[in-house]
C-alpha cells in the first residue's frame, strides 16, 4: 500500500528546475531512501512534501488523499513530520519544552499539559535524552541536537516520517546510533523516507532507494540494484 | 520533593504579595491625595502599553512599533463617541476597533520577518495620523476634537481593571500550550510550523488580543487630555516607550515590564517637575547606561542578586 505519493512534482527557482516532473512512492512500513549528488534536488523535494514549498505544476498524494496546497502544520497535523538538513531545534526552550511542543500541536489535539509532558518524557527516554531534559536545545551537542529533532518529530505522532540528512557530520560510532534509531523508528510502525550521504548507513538500512540528479529521478530500486546501476555510479563518480 | 515545596511556598508568598498590591492600589484614593491617582494612572497606563506589547513581541521576538497606533485608535473612538454611550461601552468599542485594526494589519504583515515588520508597523502610525488628519480637515472640517472628561479616580480605577484583565490574559497565554508555541515562533518559525503550529493565526490572534487593551486605555486616556488632534493621539512616542520600558524592566518575568514601566514613568515624572530642561537629557543617559550594562532588564538583575544570596542551588533549575 502506498501512504505517499507524487505525481510529476516539480519546483522551479526562475528558470532553474531544482525538481523537474518527479514520480515517486513510499509504500507503508518500509524504510525509503532518497540520493543522489549536491544540488540534485532532494531537499526541495522534502520541502515539496512537507508544504515549505509548493510543487508547480505536480500533485502529492498522502494515503491516497491529494495534500498539495496545504500549509505545514496540517501536513503535519495529518501525519507528516519531519527533520531538518541543518538542525532547527528552539534553541533557547529546554529539551524538554521542544518535544512538549509537537505532543501540543501534532496530530492530537487537546492533550492535557500533564499528558504532554508524560508523553515527552517517554519519547526523551526512548532518544537517550532524558539527563538532558532541563538543558537548552542550544547547548546540546549536534548528534543531540539531531536526535531532539527526531524526538520532538516523533512527538507529532506521525505515520510518516522525513529525515533530511540524520548523519551528515556525525562520528562513526554515532552513524551507528543513528542507523539503530532509524530500524527502532520503524519497528514503531512509522513509515521512513531519508535522505542520506552516509552510503553503507543507507545501503544497511533502506529497503528502496530512489536516486535524483540534476532535479530528475534517474534510478530507483533495492539497495543491490542501486549500487551495481551503471547510470548512479556514472553520476557518482564522473563517466 | 524539595524543589516543589520550595515553589509551592514560593508560589504562596508570591499571591499573597499580589493581593496586598491590589489591595493597596484599590485603596489609594481614599486615603491618598489626588496627585497619587493621578500618577498612578500615568504609570498603569504605560503599565498596559508595555505588557501589551510584550504579549505579543516578547515571546516571537516581531519589533512592533504599532503600540501608538492601536493605542490612537483607541483615543478617536473615545473622541467620536464618547458622551453618547455609555462609558463601559465606549472603552469596550474602544479596544474593539484596535482589536479590528490588528487583525486587518496582521494578516497583511505578519509574513513580514524582521526588520522589514518593525518599519511597516511604524509606517502604520505615521498613516493613521496622515489619513484621520485628511479625513478631519476635508470631511468633517475640523482639525481636533473635545472628548467629555472623566474625574481622575474614574480614570484610575478603569485603568486599574484594564491592568488587571490584561495581567491576568498575558499570565494564562504564558502558562498555556499557546505560551510555549510563541517562543518556539520566536526561536524558529518554519520548525515551529513543521511541527504543527498554525503559526499565521496564532501571531494574528495575539497581536490582535495585546492591540485590544492598548485600545482600551487609550479611550480611558482620551477623557484626561481634554483636546486631542490626530498628532496628539498617534504619537510615534507611545510605541517606542513600551518597547524601552520592557527593555529596562525585562522580559524574562511577567513583574519585569510591570516594574520597568513603574519605574520610568515615576522617573520621567520626577525629572519633569525637578530638571525640567535637561529632563530629556537624564533620561536618556540612564536608558543608555541601562542598556549598556543590563541585558536582561531589572529583572536579570534582581534574579542575580537572589541567587548570590540563596546560593547556586536553583541556578540550574
Amino acid at each position: 500500500m502506498r501512504i505517499l505519493e507524487g505525481e510529476g512534482v516539480s519546483k522551479y527557482f526562475g528558470g532553474l528546475a531544482a525538481v523537474s516532473n518527479v514520480d515517486f512512492h513510499v509504500d507503508h512500513g518500509e524504510i525509503a531512501g532518497l540520493i543522489g549528488p549536491n544540488g540534485a534536488g532532494k531537499t526541495t523535494l522534502f520541502n515539496l512534501i512537507s508544504a515549505a514549498l509548493v510543487p508547480k505544476p505536480g500533485a502529492i498524494k498522502f494515503k491516497g488523499e491529494n495534500i498539495t496546497g496545504l500549509k505545514p502544520h496540517q501536513i503535519c497535523r495529518k501525519g507528516v513530520a519531519r527533520t531538518f538538513q541543518s538542525v532547527k531545534t528552539f534553541a533557547n526552550m529546554s529539551v524538554l519544552d521542544n518535544v512538549v511542543l509537537g505532543s501540543f500541536f501534532g496530530m492530537s489535539t487537546g492533550m492535557s499539559s500533564a499528558d504532554a509532558v508524560t508523553e515527552a518524557t517517554g519519547l526523551l527516554e526512548f532518544m537517550g535524552l532524558s539527563a538532558l531534559r532541563a538543558t537548552p536545545a542550544k547547548d546540546l551537542t549536534l548528534a543531540n541536537q539531531k536526535r531532539l529533532e527526531v524526538a520532538r518529530a516523533l512527538a507529532t505522532k506521525p505515520e510518516l516520517l522525513l529525515l533530511d540528512e540524520l548523519m551528515a557530520g556525525l562520528n562513526p560510532t554515532e552513524v551507528a546510533q543513528a542507523t539503530e534509531l532509524v530500524t527502532r523508528i520503524r519497528h514503531k510502525g512509522i513509515t521512513i523516507f531519508m535522505i542520506e550521504h552516509v552510503m553503507e548507513a543507507i545501503m544497511s538500512v533502506c529497503d528502496r532507494i530512489i536516486v535524483l540528479h540534476h532535479g530528475e529521478k534517474i534510478a530507483e530500486g533495492t539497495p543491490q540494484q542501486i549500487a551495481t546501476s551503471r547510470k548512479v555510479v556514472e553520476v557518482y563518480l564522473g563517466e | 520533593m524539595d524543589i516543589t515545596t520550595f515553589t509551592s511556598k514560593r508560589s504562596l508568598v508570591s499571591g499573597s504579595v499580589i493581593l496586598i498590591i491590589f489591595i493597596v492600589l484599590i485603596t489609594v484614593p481614599l486615603y491618598a491625595p489626588g496627585y497619587a491617582a493621578i500618577l498612578l494612572s500615568s504609570i498603569l497606563m504605560y503599565v498596559i502599553l508595555t505588557i501589551s506589547w510584550v504579549m505579543f513581541s516578547g515571546p516571537t521576538g516581531y519589533m512592533s512599533l504599532a503600540p501608538a497606533a492601536f493605542f490612537g485608535v483607541g483615543i478617536y473612538a473615545s473622541a467620536i463617541i464618547g458622551g453618547k454611550l455609555p462609558f463601559p461601552i465606549v472603552v469596550g468599542i474602544g479596544g474593539l476597533a484596535s482589536f479590528c485594526l490588528a487583525l486587518l494589519v496582521g494578516a497583511l504583515t505578519l509574513r513580514l520577518r524582521g526588520i522589514y515588520f518593525a518599519i511597516f508597523t511604524f509606517g502604520l502610525v505615521m498613516l493613521m495620523a496622515h489619513s484621520l488628519l485628511f479625513w478631519e480637515l476635508h470631511v468633517t472640517g475640523t482639525r481636533g476634537r473635545f472628548v467629555i472628561v472623566m474625574g481622575y479616580n474614574t480614570i484610575y480605577y478603569y485603568l486599574l481593571g484594564i491592568s488587571m484583565l490584561l495581567l491576568l490574559t498575558s499570565y494564562l497565554i504564558r502558562r498555556s500550550k499557546y505560551g510555549l508555541a510563541l517562543q518556539s515562533i520566536g526561536q524558529e518559525e518554519d520548525a515551529a510550523a513543521h511541527t504543527g503550529v498554525n503559526v499565521t493565526m496564532l501571531k494574528v490572534t495575539i497581536f490582535a488580543i495585546s492591540a485590544f487593551f492598548m485600545g482600551a486605555a487609550g479611550a480611558v486616556m482620551a477623557t484626561k487630555w481634554t483636546y486631542i488632534d490626530p498628532f496628539i493621539a498617534f504619537n510615534p512616542f507611545y510605541s517606542f516607550m513600551p518597547v524601552v520600558m520592557a527593555i529596562f524592566g525585562g522580559m524574562g518575568q511577567l513583574y519585569g515590564p510591570i516594574i520597568g514601566a513603574a519605574i520610568l514613568t515615576y522617573l520621567e515624572e520626577f525629572l519633569i517637575t525637578k530638571f525640567a530642561e535637561v529632563y530629556m537629557l537624564i533620561f536618556g543617559t540612564i536608558l543608555v547606561i541601562a542598556i549598556l550594562y543590563l541585558h536582561d532588564g531589572l529583572v536579570g538583575l534582581i534574579q542575580k542578586w537572589r541567587r548570590r544570596i540563596w546560593g547556586e542551588r536553583y541556578a540550574n533549575t
